[in-house]
């Protein structure tokens, strides 16, 4: 393996990260791929695109978001201090907005006129309907029917906001046939059309402009950090579904050799019942939706259906850096089951009077053991990166209570 | 560059170019192997028609019953074989193909299936070209070497990989040409002059323009607009050019035969196998009969379209 200097090189021109990431698209999408790619690189050098982002993300997002001490959680594990990054406190609910933000900037700096994305539990389909609302764009949402059944509140949400929801109805009808339909889109009505993708996946640009406008987290817990505490966190804790709010906490810290990191993928049932959405535990590298990652795939290599209670974590594959980061060992991959994560749930929600939503309560499940065993200066920070409003029906289900 | 390229020794061109040396074995039965694509061609020329080219997913809707097709389709007046690998995520095809995709998968269709299918093809048509048509997954997980040298001996002549596009020709193309495998590009509206040359540098066999920006059987572009796209093509390039997407009817498979090499049906021919199929998804009695007269009526359109 190559010895580094740097974890944050990446991507190279290709949009590789490593063998991982790329370009693996139609023929139809390339023209507009590299339009996007040329667009991106010089957005993201103009003090006038900044600026811009800079002002909605305060005066619209909300950021920065608190960076704050979880006394009554610090004192129930007895161990490290541990911090919550307040991403659910953004408008929308979750982390999504940040990217969402950036990317319709970029949309309208283009002059496109649609936007589409696709969502898995709704969190990224409203963050998206919002921005179209406010930039006054036409928004349509793919949705698979499963999602769209057991996310009722956010479809509502996504309908109130303006856009339209097209329920997908191909293969497990969740994220991943919500993304084929919305890459279908994209082929289709590709000369207006701007595809805000979700997460830190997909063909090269989006794997890299997502991670970047989500590293504003980061960089805020940096700042945050030093001063609540003079110095770096020592932790850094996040759940991944597609990756990019760890990538977001993560990215700002890859090059400081004491922070130590850890994602927490979704176990399902449990990894050894072949039930879970952990593709770097249980997956191998693979090509999907545009780039080379590690993906849940049969022997044939064939796409195989992702579990787990939280759907924004239900996703068969995973952000082609997570791969990479994985592979070269700056970044611990673990997980957490379902059952740990409702438990985490519970307990956040009676012990900080903070209702998380299942995604971080992943995050939550692995800091519950995590904590205990660190020392009382070990400063913690996991990403509570979206509220639980959304999930309260899943929940009382699991827990078999009738709302 | 490509249009100096003669087509029929691509893979000793692109060797060339790359400085990479073929042995005397491969070289030797790669141009007997890319020979049929070329061969086949040169025959629609002489013979003064367009062809057509035909698609059917393997082991669509079963093994027994795919191989009964395929076997069938040559005779029905399929000129060139477009065998899709099935895949669980085809983004870029339509509802069709998709369904056809995975009615084949669950009859327990894999990647060793579909070469194997090709491999008992061989043994009733030497002649007849057949292309696999798919995405890369698949393939990758197989082993790209290993699928180039068991497609190769199977009798496949080759290669459309809807997701790799040329800024990923180290994956597969190249280790293809310089297999002997053709790798046929797709062009489409949104392929501009100034990217043509990328699209075609390492194409082979012949160029697929896809006529329509959008997924296959979703609509269809008009005979002006298709015979200024095969002129632009041929401004590029002296491959043959064959067209599809949204191509559905005898009628309109004659007048794309009349303006460029061969005309390619897949998501009509695909739902015609849908059509005879029962509620369970299994196979009405009828099913390669009636699906392979349907294929003579788009032959015989093709046929007569510049009688």
């Amino acid at each position: 393996m190559q010895r580094l200097n740097t974890y944050r090189s990446g991507p190279d021109e290709h949009g590789h990260f490593g063998i991982y990431g790329g370009r693996f698209v139609a023929e139809t999408l390339m023209p507009l791929i590299l339009e996007v790619e040329q667009a991106y690189n010089a957005a993201k050098v103009d003090p006038a695109f900044k600026a811009e982002l800079r002002h909605y993300l305060t005066h619209y997002v909300g950021r920065p978001s608190p960076l704050y001490l979880a006394e009554r959680l610090t004192a129930r594990f007895g161990g490290a201090k541990v911090y919550f990054k307040r991403d659910e406190l953004n408008h929308t609910g979750a982390h999504k907005i940040n990217n969402c933000m950036g990317q319709i900037l970029l949309a309208k700096r283009m002059g496109k006129r649609r936007i589409i994305a696709e969502t898995g539990a709704g969190q990224h389909g409203v963050a998206t309907a919002t921005v179209c609302a406010l930039f006054d764009l036409p928004c349509t949402i793919y949705m698979g029917e499963t999602d769209i059944e057991r996310q009722k509140p956010n479809v509502f949400r996504m309908k109130l906001l303006g856009a339209e929801v097209k329920p997908v109805s191909s293969g497990s009808r969740t994220l991943k046939d919500a993304m084929n339909e919305a890459l279908r889109d994209w082929v289709t009505n590709v000369e207006d059309t701007f595809y805000i993708i979700g997460t830190v996946a997909g063909p090269h640009p989006y794997p890299a402009m997502v991670r970047d406008f989500q590293s504003v987290i980061g960089e805020e817990v940096r700042e945050q950090m030093i001063a609540a505490e003079g110095r770096l966190p020592d932790s850094l804790v996040a759940c991944i579904g597609g990756g990019s709010n760890a990538m977001g906490l993560f990215y700002p810290f890859l090059d400081e050799p004491t922070v130590r990191m850890v994602a927490v993928e979704a176990a399902g049932h449990g990894i050894e019942t072949g039930a879970h959405a952990a593709s770097l535990t249980g997956g191998r590298p693979g090509v999907l939706h545009g780039n080379r990652t590690y993906l849940l795939q049969s022997e044939d290599g064939q796409i195989t259906e992702g579990h787990s209670i939280s759907a924004g974590l239900d996703y068969p594959g995973i952000g082609p850096e997570h791969s990479w980061l994985h592979d070269v060992g700056r970044v611990e991959y673990i997980s957490a089951t379902d059952n740990e994560a409702l438990d985490a749930f519970q307990m956040c929600s009676r012990l900080e009077g903070i209702i998380p939503a299942l995604e971080p309560s992943h995050a939550l499940a692995a800091v519950t053991k995590l904590a205990p065993t660190l020392p009382k200066d070990h400063l913690l920070v996991m990403n509570l990166c979206g509220r639980g409003d959304k999930d309260i029906f899943t929940v009382a289900d699991a827990l078999g209570v009738k709302i | 560059m490509s249009a100096a390229i003669d087509h029929g020794d691509t893979a000793a061109a692109v060797a060339a170019q790359s400085g990479q040396a073929l042995s005397g074995q491969a070289h030797s039965s790669r141009a007997a192997d890319s020979g049929r694509l070329a061969a086949r061609f040169e025959t629609l020329k002489r013979e003064g028609r367009g062809g057509l080219v035909t698609f059917v997913s393997a082991g669509d809707p079963d093994y027994a019953t795919s191989l009964k097709l395929v076997q069938g389709l040559p005779g029905a007046g399929a000129d060139v074989i477009e065998l899709g690998m099935p895949f669980t995520d085809p983004m870029a095809d339509g509802p069709s193909i998709q369904a056809s995709s995975l009615r084949a998968l669950k009859a327990g269709m894999t990647l060793r299936g579909t070469l194997r299918l090709v491999e008992e093809f061989r043994l009733t048509d030497a002649e007849t070209p057949i292309i696999l048509m798919g995405y890369y997954n698949p393939i990758y997980a197989y082993g790209v070497e290993r699928f180039l040298t068991d497609a190769r001996a199977a009798g496949v002549d080759g290669l459309i990989v809807v997701d790799l596009p040329p800024e990923e020709d180290v994956e597969l193309c190249l280790p293809a040409l310089a297999s002997g495998v053709n790798f046929i590009r797709l062009a489409t509206p949104t392929t501009d002059d100034r990217r043509l040359p990328t699209v075609l540098a390492n194409t082979s066999g012949f160029i697929y323009y896809v006529s329509i920006a959008g997924i296959t059987g979703a609509g269809a572009a008009t005979d002006e607009a298709i015979s200024a796209a095969v002129e632009r093509l041929r401004r590029h390039t002296d491959l043959p050019v064959a067209v599809g997407f949204g191509i559905t009817t005898p009628a309109a498979a004659a007048s794309v035969a009349r303006l460029a090499d061969a005309a390619v049906v897949g998501s009509a021919i695909v739902n015609r196998i849908a059509a005879n199929l029962d509620e369970n998804g299994s196979p009405a009695p009828g099913l390669v009969d009636d699906v392979l007269a349907f294929v003579r009526t788009l032959s015989d359109g093709v046929r007569a379209a510049r009688g």
